[in-house]
């Protein structure tokens, strides 16, 4: 049966581990194995991370993450209402970062595209960012039934 | 994330133990460049035995550390990596400039 979550949480490092966790929690219903909760938790770090230190350039602001349990199918989106990626394929780049002077190491896109089976990002400056990701739980029981 | 820091000759062992993503990885900074700029030490050694989680932010933290360590003469090495962590370490090139090492007494071995 279909299932999700919805969950607002401010733009705080504080909250990063809160997300994935959340995140992981809602994804353990699909009985993934431990490295697929590991993809997810750092690809839903990767994202939020991202809200808070370029959407938001570390001021306040709102980072809405839905999740959608598809049999044994994950679907993730993670929005911010902040300042948008002009350049999205340059910003995609691997080692490519924006901020350097904060020693970002230019892999969260990098990363989020590499441990998730889908990624794509939605953005314009002033628009904010919506990065829409999948997992399929490979061994999990729950899409044989 | 509980962070113990220890000197062994001109190396500073980080040991930590909890997750390495952004919000810890501010912090921890903080914490070493501290050493490294009151010149106690020269190297700096990662041991990841009880790290349970590393985003790309742990990944920028490292890579600002042998940069910085670098340009002062040092080397930084790593050590004790799980396996997620060491899949980082291979995805972003940064195997290619920290050595690991199987273990800190190995790792120091080599200091």
């Amino acid at each position: 049966m279909d299932n999700y979550m919805l969950l607002e949480i401010p733009a705080k490092s504080q909250n990063e581990s809160f997300a994935r966790v959340a995140v992981a929690a809602f994804a353990a219903q699909a009985d993934p194995t431990l490295d697929e909760i590991a993809d997810i938790k750092t690809a839903v770090s990767e994202a939020v991370t991202n809200a808070i230190i370029h959407g938001y350039e570390n001021e306040s602001g709102k980072i809405v993450i839905n999740a959608v349990l598809k049999e044994n199918r994950l679907e993730l989106t993670i929005v911010d209402y902040g300042t948008g990626i002009e350049d999205i394929e340059l910003a995609r780049q691997p080692l490519y970062t924006s901020k350097p002077e904060l020693e970002r190491s230019g892999m969260g896109f990098t990363i989020m595209e590499n441990f998730m089976d889908e990624f794509e990002v939605v953005s314009a400056p002033g628009e904010g960012t919506t990065v829409k990701m999948a997992k399929v739980f490979k061994s999990s029981k729950k899409g044989c039934s | 994330m509980d962070v113990t820091l220890k000197t062994a000759g001109k190396t500073l062992v980080v040991r930590m133990k909890g997750e390495l993503d952004h919000h810890a990885a501010d912090s921890l900074r903080g914490k070493i460049d501290e050493r490294i700029h009151n010149g106690q030490v020269v190297n700096v050694l990662f041991n990841f035995q009880a790290v349970n989680f590393m985003d790309s932010s742990g990944l920028g933290m490292l890579l600002g550390r042998y940069k910085q360590v670098k340009e002062k003469g040092g080397r930084v090495f790593a050590c004790s990596l799980p396996p997620a962590v060491g899949r980082l370490f291979e995805i972003s090139g940064l195997a290619g400039r920290i050595p690991v090492f199987d273990s800190e007494q190995e790792a120091l071995k080599g200091a």
